[in-house]
């Protein structure tokens, strides 16, 4: 009888029972509402889960193991990934540089590397105990992981981390998380993707992931902040469209005088929205302010890209140790 | 021996290419779209799409508790029949899409009508 390994430890699953019955049954508390595959409170990571417990799942979802524990008759057993259980690794910050009035830059090298996927992010906890969520910019390739600190008004971590934290200043990282990167398999797909402030930071990351991985479809990046001095990278920027052809740079703030002829002053959905073409075939990834994020998810699929081809990632402001920011 | 709906349309696949057009006609009617502020997208769309099997014949089986218990939130915000009308509005129009014949959307409207009192929690 397959069973199911959680923690370290076995379940045994009676014949034809899903994981979710037999995981309840043991007294594991899992959360479910349905138990029928629609609601997805039953959402669960594993190495290899079968198939059909995937269904209806985007592909980045699909493909880091997440499946519906409803749906799930293993044939063999399955191995749960618990992302609390995750590896924590030391780091040590290696150099700090502002981009912009309330953006900063880190470089952390870890004690070991970290094997991550453009666009996931870690937690950074401080040795007292502080702790906060920050995306990863950087690749895999670059040996050191990049993070962009936005200054939140009366924050404790980035007040730290901005004006206080020596280079050389060890922290403890843990994960990666996260499902919004770029999965591998259409080179030819319009991307779009959009970085509200900080939201610039996992973007950069998987738009350079994209396109030394082939892709070369047209690539369409947009950077968004509320004012034209916040907008930052703009030399890198401009140096990744002079290295890939397929890809276009677009600023966009919400105020303010445009001291760079190609920074438009709008809002970001409405001037993203008159710039499209062939929505159904996009791929879309957006980034940062939650509101935002979450307004341009729905303005997008109304224009008729697909949900599944949507990967947002909303920055969630922290109201308790460990969460998105 | 009669096929469901849901098996004339192309089952499960024809479902998910479904739900995205009939998610959008909600998400653009002002008469419903408040309801669908601040939800997460992507999981209210895997319930679309369970309702829609479930109106075409499909493998989905509510209890009338089940649809209570959905909706009785959305009560006190005013969930009526008016609203109930514009889904099954709705839905007709996003079969009439794929082309389903009249009768086949009438007898839809009577399966989604069918769970009207237990959304409306009376």
């Amino acid at each position: 009888m397959a069973g199911v390994v959680r923690g370290g430890q076995r379940y045994e699953l009676r014949g034809g029972e899903s994981v979710l019955d037999g995981l309840i049954r043991h007294g594991v508390p899992v959360s479910s509402s349905c138990r029928a595959g629609h609601c997805r409170s039953c959402l669960l990571r594993a190495e290899n889960p079968p198939e059909e417990a995937q269904s209806g799942l985007k592909q980045t979802l699909r493909e880091r193991g997440h499946f519906l524990a409803c749906l799930c008759v293993p044939t063999a057993d399955l191995i749960l990934i618990d992302d609390d259980a995750s590896l924590h690794t030391r780091a040590e910050i290696i150099a700090r540089r502002v981009l912009a009035p309330d953006i900063v830059r880190l470089w952390l090298r870890p004690e070991q590397p970290l094997d991550f996927v453009p666009g996931q992010f870690v937690t950074l906890q401080r040795d007292d105990g502080l702790t906060r969520s920050y995306s990863l910019a950087s690749l895999p390739r670059e040996g050191w992981l990049e993070l962009h600190i936005r200054r939140v008004a009366g924050g404790q971590m980035s007040r730290w981390l901005h004006d206080e934290v020596e280079i050389g200043t060890e922290v403890t990282l843990a994960g990666p998380f996260g499902d919004c990167y770029y999965a591998r398999g259409r080179p030819t797909q319009p991307l779009l993707l959009a970085g509200v402030g900080t939201g610039l930071a996992p973007l950069y990351g998987i738009v350079r992931d994209a396109l030394e991985h082939g892709h070369d479809g047209p690539v369409t990046l947009w950077q968004a902040a509320l004012r034209p001095d916040r907008l930052y990278y703009e030399e890198e920027l401009r140096s990744l469209t002079s290295r890939w052809p397929n890809l276009t740079y677009r600023a966009c703030t919400r105020e303010g005088h445009a001291a760079r002829p190609d920074v438009v002053i709008g809002s970001l959905p409405e001037v993203m929205l008159g710039d499209l073409s062939d929505c159904a075939a996009i791929r879309a990834f957006l980034c940062g302010d939650p509101t935002l994020v979450h307004q341009l998810k729905k303005r997008l699929f109304l224009a008729g890209v697909p949900l599944g081809e949507i990967h947002a990632d909303a920055f969630v402001p922290s109201s308790s140790p460990a969460t998105r920011q | 021996m009669s096929d469901t709906l849901f098996d004339r349309l192309g089952g499960e696949p024809a479902m998910q290419a479904a739900v995205e057009g009939f998610y959008r006609r909600m998400l653009a009617d002002d008469r419903v779209s408040e309801f669908f502020d601040d939800v997460d997208m992507d999981r209210q769309m895997a319930k679309q799409k369970a309702f829609l099997t479930f109106v075409c014949g499909g493998p989905v089986r509510y209890t009338g508790l089940d649809m209570r218990t959905a909706h009785a939130p959305l009560l006190s915000r005013g969930l009526n029949d008016g609203h109930v009308d514009v889904v099954i509005e709705h839905l007709a129009g996003t079969l009439r899409d794929l082309g389903v014949a009249e009768a086949h959307i009438a007898e839809v409207g009577a399966l989604a009508e069918s769970v009207r009192a237990d959304v409306l929690g009376r």
